[in-house]
């Protein structure tokens, strides 16, 4: 794919340093996958499809407040960012998919499981829905990340680069 | 808070408005035509600038203007063209490189020194930038700035004024398009630029449950949710554009760059530094 886009380009690829590139690639997809779980999960899922995330809470104290528009600024941020790294990743030689894939899942898992274990339980800024027994929802919340993560460490370890 | 119709100070107001408009109209046309022996400019920076007009006077003149003076949605609605999508617009039109290119060497070379004095190199920088433009929105709907400027048209045009001036200043210094010969580092306008996204979305959510006075719960409630999805609908647009400056200065350079790719990787890293940039100020198209 990416020698399709530097022909396309008409410019050939500099020679790639292939651990700058392979960091670079599990860096994008690590942040990206962070940047959807604090945006766009959080935002399209739990706040406008399913109305379980209240948009403020009488009771949110500053503190939580603060940390959640930070946690927000940033997840778009890294969303964004993180795209504009995998192209800058493709243009410099080929994408590492496998290592991409890997970092993405990883990315996911990890900020779910902070949203999940320490905001959401030890901060106790917002749960995942109210008036409802929580175990359920908090086991399938954090299993879900632990599931996410553990699939993602796995590629990351099968597609580690020989050295 | 009533809609003020009829009184000679709202009279004013609108007239200073379309004037400021249309005097931002010409000027821009005005530089295109003393600049059209020059190389051509890009067709569309000047759609972005009359893009940006637009969204300015759709929010200072019409019906949503004067829906804002009873409605905080309808206010609300105000705050996000003028304050954030206007100045975005205005900024990537490039105005400053345009007026270099229409002026002759010795009036560039002016503007050019006035736009490095101290004040000028202040207001631009983006901590003040950022914060003149999130103070001043934190000010005005945590005290009794909003009511006033809704009673005294004096208010309300200073309002708007900052509001334009500070989205300006805070979009250029971060994303801006033209030549800046001490545009801070790449880390510094980012952690600038997410301090100003959460400071906009804390201010959104606060407002949800502490509405300034005058104003009724069912009204700050949209009208917070107006700012919070509203805020991010612009704030990406800038994200896009502040990661696409970042992107085109780390285009690797055929030939040249060979030799220097071995020694640097970020893209960032491979602006030229500000020594570099101060010897060729006119670092524009053109």
């Amino acid at each position: 794919m990416a020698d399709a886009s530097a022909a396309r380009s008409g410019r050939a690829p500099e020679p790639a340093d292939p651990a700058g590139q392979d960091r670079r690639g599990v860096l994008a997809g690590v942040l990206l996958g962070a940047g959807i779980a604090a945006s766009v999960v959080d935002l399209a899922v739990f706040h406008l499809i399913l109305h379980w995330h209240h948009f403020y809470d009488l009771s949110t104290t500053g503190v939580a407040l603060f940390s959640d528009g930070l946690f927000h600024a940033f997840g778009w941020f890294v969303t964004v960012g993180s795209l504009f790294l995998l192209a800058d990743v493709r243009r410099r030689g080929p994408a590492p998919w496998g290592r991409w894939t890997g970092g993405l899942l990883t990315g996911l898992g990890g900020f779910q499981l902070l949203d999940g274990v320490v905001l959401h339980k030890v901060l106790r800024i917002h749960q995942v829905r109210y008036d409802v027994d929580l175990l359920l929802y908090d086991v399938t919340w954090i299993g879900s990340a632990v599931l996410a993560l553990t699939v993602g460490l796995a590629v990351l370890h099968r597609t580690r680069p020989a050295r | 808070m009533n809609p003020h119709h009829g009184g000679v100070g709202w009279a004013v107001l609108d007239a200073v408005a379309v004037l400021v408009l249309a005097a931002g109209a010409a000027g821009y046309a005005a530089a295109l035509w003393w600049s059209r022996h020059r190389s051509p400019w890009p067709p569309g920076r000047t759609v972005l600038w009359f893009a940006g007009l637009g969204c300015a006077g759709a929010a200072l003149l019409g019906p949503l203007a004067r829906a804002a003076h009873g409605s905080f949605p309808a206010h609300m609605v105000v705050h996000l063209l003028l304050g954030m999508a206007a100045p975005l617009l205005l900024v990537l039109a490039a105005p400053v490189t345009l007026v270099l290119r229409a002026l002759p060497v010795a009036g560039a070379r002016a503007l050019t020194r006035f736009l490095r004095t101290p004040p000028v190199r202040a207001v631009t920088h983006p901590v003040v930038a950022g914060t003149l433009d999130a103070g001043g929105l934190w000010v005005l709907y945590t005290t009794g700035l909003y009511a006033a400027m809704h009673a005294s048209a004096l208010v309300h045009a200073a309002v708007h004024a900052h509001v334009l001036l500070a989205g300006y200043l805070f979009t250029a210094a971060v994303a801006g398009a033209d030549p800046d010969p001490h545009r801070a580092s790449f880390r510094l306008r980012a952690a600038v630029l997410i301090g100003f996204l959460a400071v906009h979305s804390v201010l959104a959510k606060r407002l949800y449950g502490n509405p300034p006075p005058g104003v009724g719960t069912a009204d700050a409630q949209l009208g917070a949710q107006v700012m919070y999805y509203g805020g991010d609908a612009v704030h990406v647009a800038l994200l896009v554009v502040f990661f696409a400056r970042w992107y085109a200065a780390g285009r690797p350079r055929a030939g040249a760059a060979v030799a220097r790719a071995s020694r640097v990787s970020p893209p960032s890293r491979r602006r030229p530094g500000p020594r570099a940039r101060r010897r060729a100020p006119r670092a524009g198209p053109g």
